[in-house]
């Protein structure tokens, strides 16, 4: 296991912007690489990159624009590095291509979106939640990804550590969802010691691979194919084309099944790693508000205050909105009456929520689209009015 | 103790923002404090009328803007005309003297005190960007049962550039020794 290369041997108290978080727990676990182009609300993530991988021996790449910037960092993690890149919705629209190809070659990134108001160039200073499809669904064809939704500034430096990992583990490209409130809000947050910090490094061939016989996309029994650095000796093809075990195409259609199988598998075998919530609901709560990143804010405060107030209800935090948390989305329908899911769109993840619910609870959305944080008076009404 | 709520408002280039950056910095200080800082961003930045937000509470912040402010400075009439009428029953309004409060909700008529924090800044500092010192010192002494003073002076010395280091102290302790009118009454709402 690699150690990181921030030594901080205590706890340290710091006011960081969510998008400082980002770049200190990028580092935090291992990330050598940023390739991207600024744009708001996500530039102070370049920035930090900018001023801080130089000083470890890391590179910094301001490329011409988003294409190139998703390009190099799938370059770089072929390369052997952990690369990350970071935007807003007009550029997380530029790098689906290259996110499916990374998806496609099992390269292990990260692609922080921090959210502002679409479509288009929208609203470039003000929060939203408009891209979860995007997320799920931007790039053609079938095809999972994971991504994570911070809630706080402490969340977005734990939730990049944990993107980080999940993507070297299942050589995956993982999304991280902020939005501009996350994004520019100041917190105080506690940045861990470095052996608090749990660094997940990709699979490598063994030492004594022969060459001839490394097998790039090899059918392993966790579905997750040791992966060889570009430049260490083991030569291989990388394809957007469905790919054998060699990496070459192969336009077979048994090929392409097998292959979209442990695609879709090697996540699906594991959703008890992938799938991060919190929650607080009582047994005797009729309501729970079902949010994620910072409606999520607004949801705990309506919900606590409402408390007080002997309102039964309670609060389910989403912080891996995909893959979708279904089973426990579908528990939590057995168990209350009513979701409530605030979300700063038109109604995005509320479609799963009700799939998920299949008529077991009643799903009603709260919605703020046009740049602003959903209030929790807007909140505590509909619970008033419910309960 | 409890949730506690300030806006600062003004013009862009005032300084709120950074007053706002300083007072989030003092809090970290505290142990067990949590922060919360927020602000205005792009064209409500540039000119016309700015805004930083501080939030603290000894419990976890869930909302993490200010809801209705314990703490409102308006340094221009505009701030004041969009942000004035929105602060909790006994909540404090700090406001230019040079702002026409005639306007004021009734009900906060006796929740609010002008300073002259503006002419001070420029007449006594001898420049008119120290006003946000100013007012980082009315706020220390209001809040200092929660916030130590010594923690904001910190913070303002780690945060100016060294050469204006004297200069913004100095304006920060005007702020702080100014008479509030009914000084009791603010003490006792934080």
């Amino acid at each position: 296991m690699m150690k990181t290369k921030i030594f901080r041997p205590e706890k340290r108290a710091v006011l960081i912007q969510g998008d400082q978080a980002v770049v200190e727990g990028a580092l935090a676990a291992g990330v050598e690489f940023f390739a991207g182009y600024p744009i708001t609300p996500a530039s102070e993530i370049a920035e930090g990159f900018a001023r801080e991988l130089p000083k470890i021996g890391g590179k910094f790449l301001q490329m011409e624009d988003e294409i190139a910037g998703m390009a190099a960092v799938v370059g770089a993690s072929l390369a052997g590095k952990k690369a990350i890149t970071a935007t807003s919705g007009p550029g997380f629209a530029l790098k689906q291509e290259n996110l499916g190809f990374a998806t496609m070659v099992e390269a292990p990134v990260v692609v922080v979106n921090v959210q502002r108001v679409g479509p288009s160039t929208g609203l470039p200073t003000s929060p939203s939640q408009g891209d979860v499809m995007q997320a799920r669904w931007g790039r053609n064809g079938d095809q999972e990804i994971i991504a994570l939704a911070p809630a706080s500034v402490t969340e977005s430096y734990e939730l990049t550590i944990k993107a980080v990992n999940l993507s070297e583990k299942f050589r995956q490209p993982v999304v991280l969802m902020l939005d501009e409130v996350i994004g520019h809000l100041r917190e105080k947050i506690y940045l861990s010691t470095s052996d608090e910090i749990e660094i997940i490094d990709r699979k490598r061939p063994a030492a004594d691979q022969d060459p001839d016989q490394y097998l790039p996309y090899q059918l392993t029994d966790d579905l997750i194919p040791p992966m060889a650095d570009y430049g260490s000796g083991l030569k291989y093809h990388t394809s957007g084309l469905f790919h054998d075990q060699s990496g070459f195409p192969d336009g077979k259609n048994e090929t392409a099944k097998l292959m979209q199988d442990r695609l879709h598998n090697k996540l699906h075998n594991n959703l008890d790693q992938i799938i991060l919530y919190q929650k607080d609901i009582r047994k005797d709560d009729r309501v729970a508000v079902l949010s994620y990143g910072s409606a999520a804010r607004t949801a705990i405060s309506a919900v606590n205050t409402g408390r007080k107030d002997n309102l039964k209800a309670g609060w389910f935090k989403l912080q891996t909105i995909w893959p979708f948390a279904e089973k426990e989305v579908a528990e939590l329908a057995a168990q209350v009456e009513t979701i409530i899911v605030p979300e700063l769109n038109q109604g995005q993840l509320i479609r799963e929520v009700k799939r998920a619910a299949a008529g077991q609870a009643k799903v009603l959305g709260i919605n703020s689209y046009a740049g602003e944080l959903i209030k929790p008076e807007e909140i505590r009404a509909l619970l008033e009015e419910v309960l | 103790m409890g949730r506690y709520e300030i806006r600062l408002s003004g013009a862009g280039g005032q300084g709120m923002i950074l007053a706002g950056i300083i007072l989030a910095e003092a809090g970290v200080m505290v142990d067990n404090l949590n922060i919360s800082q927020s602000q205005s961003y792009g064209p409500e930045s540039r000119g016309g009328a700015s805004r930083a937000e501080v939030v603290f509470d000894e419990d976890q912040i869930d909302f993490p803007k200010v809801i209705k402010p314990d703490l409102l400075v308006c340094l221009t009439q505009e701030s004041f005309d969009q942000y004035g009428a929105d602060l909790k029953s006994y909540g404090v309004i700090i406001a230019d003297s040079g702002i026409d409060i005639s306007e004021v909700k009734p009900e906060f008529k006796d929740n609010i005190y002008q300073l002259n924090i503006l002419d001070l800044a420029a007449k006594e500092i001898g420049n008119e960007i120290s006003a946000n010192m100013i007012v980082l010192g009315i706020i220390a002494r209001i809040i200092q049962t929660r916030i130590p003073v010594e923690f904001i002076k910190k913070a303002i010395i780690e945060k100016v550039p060294p050469k204006t280091v004297d200069l913004n102290i100095e304006a920060f302790e005007l702020g702080f020794d100014l008479k509030l009118d009914k000084r009791s009454y603010i003490y006792g709402r934080i």
